[in-house]
């Protein structure tokens, strides 16, 4: 198999991958980097649970060919916690608000969020829908998700 | 998964010296959410990807005598853009919609163009705004209008060999006002049952229709217009008996062949062109008014 090697940024730290050139971001998120916080879900871009950060934007990882990858920035949930493992204001105010049940569909809907507050600070609550509408939660707790994101944007980090 | 080799070019020239040097043992990928699904789906990949991901000179929106829109731009860009939104608002209704936050910020117009899928969301809209593809070949630049750009189900007149750069609209589309209608049963992450475009100009009363558009997607293999409905409206004053009629002709056998397909029968589509018709000529009207 014909590997890649790529270098890029992953929750602020330089790093180099070397993998096969098929693998898309999230196979090499948790199979090389060993961060399984990203989730394969459906694998085609419909569920949201592999979402993670690239240069700014909210994408499906397992979408995301990993040549394309280098030089660029990526962030996972694994690099929200702070130092000595304080949670981000999302993160405290999803277990704040009951909003993970199984817990699957989570980093994803996390990772959405974030994308979205660190743009507009203040969303509306439409902004915040239409920001979770590629994120499936099957458990169905929408409602505690969205509160929680509410709860967090007014929260200063 | 499939062994493929991914290529990277940086700029056009380098991507069209690919694409000559691979001929059909390449393919070419933008943002991959079609690309990457399908050979996922299928187990197939070609030999070589070209990723025209690079290729920012493609990515960009301009009004200048006509609009020009690169072919790499993403549907985010679309849904973000003022002047897209005002003046060219079928499109940025579609683009709007399109999958998901994670899929408009990487899929392009250009790819939802040449993927070609019956459900493309961008294809009505640019149908009524009488948009035109630029196609760079060996042999130089072709302009194709949309309404020949289709040949089939995810079939296009794009050559191997061709990459689309542009989406043209005329500079005089900017004076009709636009709607596109996606009918779904979620909100989202959806495709549409029937997607209906409408592009309208009003007179300077705003009284008369002077001239309009009707486009369908998924009504049939490619998307179509209904050319009897619009030569209808032409001429006719603005009010609701004259749209509805048009969405009654638009329905009609006469007008359109709309077909069953996997995710919704003929009757339903029928209906629905025969209600959203009209309501989507006069969101069209009413932004017309607005210009």
């Amino acid at each position: 198999m014909k590997k890649v090697s790529v270098c890029f940024t992953l929750n602020g730290d330089p790093v180099t991958a070397e993998v096969p050139v098929t693998w898309s971001l999230l196979k090499t998120l948790r199979e090389y980097f060993e961060l399984t916080g990203a989730k394969e879900g459906c694998g085609v871009g419909e569920c949201g649970c592999c979402t993670v950060i690239v240069d700014g934007d909210a994408v499906n990882s397992c979408l995301y060919p990993i040549p394309e990858i280098e030089g660029r920035s990526v962030v996972t949930v694994e690099g929200l916690a702070g130092q000595e493992g304080t949670l981000h204001p999302l993160q405290k105010a999803f277990l704040e608000n009951n909003a993970v049940q199984c817990g699957f569909c989570t980093s994803g809907m996390i990772m959405s969020a974030k994308a979205l507050l660190d743009k507009k600070p203040d969303p509306a609550e439409e902004e915040i829908r239409t920001s979770l509408s590629g994120n499936f939660c099957r458990c169905t707790g929408y409602v505690q998700i969205i509160e929680a994101i509410q709860a967090a944007a007014k929260t200063k980090p | 998964m499939q062994e493929f080799e991914y290529l990277m070019p940086a700029n056009l020239d380098e991507a069209m010296g690919l694409l000559k040097k691979y001929g059909s043992k390449a393919a070419l990928i933008a943002g991959g959410t079609d690309v990457m699904v399908k050979i996922r789906n299928t187990r197939k990949a070609p030999d070589v990807l070209i990723s025209l991901r690079r290729l920012s000179e493609l990515r960009y929106i301009q009004k200048n005598g006509g609009y020009h829109i690169g072919a790499l731009t993403t549907h985010r860009m679309l849904e973000q853009s003022p002047l897209v939104q005002s003046e060219l608002s079928a499109l940025h209704d579609a683009a709007s919609w399109i999958g998901s936050v994670q899929i408009r910020n990487v899929g392009t117009l250009g790819g939802n163009i040449c993927n070609a899928a019956p459900s493309a969301d961008t294809a009505g809209p640019l149908l009524v705004l009488d948009a035109r593809a630029v196609l760079e070949g060996p042999e130089g630049r072709r302009t194709v209008p949309l309404t020949e750009f289709f040949t089939g189900t995810y079939r296009t007149v794009r050559k191997p060999d061709e990459v689309l750069v542009e989406i043209d609209i005329p500079e005089a589309m900017g004076r009709f006002g636009s709607a596109y209608w996606k009918h779904t049963r979620r909100k989202a992450m959806e495709l549409p049952l029937i997607g209906i475009a409408v592009a309208l100009k009003l007179s300077q009363n705003q009284a008369e229709i002077l001239d309009s558009r009707i486009a369908l997607t998924v009504a049939a293999p490619t998307p179509i217009r209904a050319h009897l409905a619009e030569d209808f409206l032409k001429g006719k004053p603005l009010a609701d008996e004259v749209l509805q009629e048009a969405g009654r002709i638009a329905s009609s056998t006469d007008c359109c062949t709309i077909r069953t397909s996997l995710r919704c029968e003929a009757w339903y589509r029928e209906e629905m062109v025969r209600v959203f018709v009209p309501r989507m000529a006069k969101l069209a009207a009413e932004r017309s008014k607005n210009r």
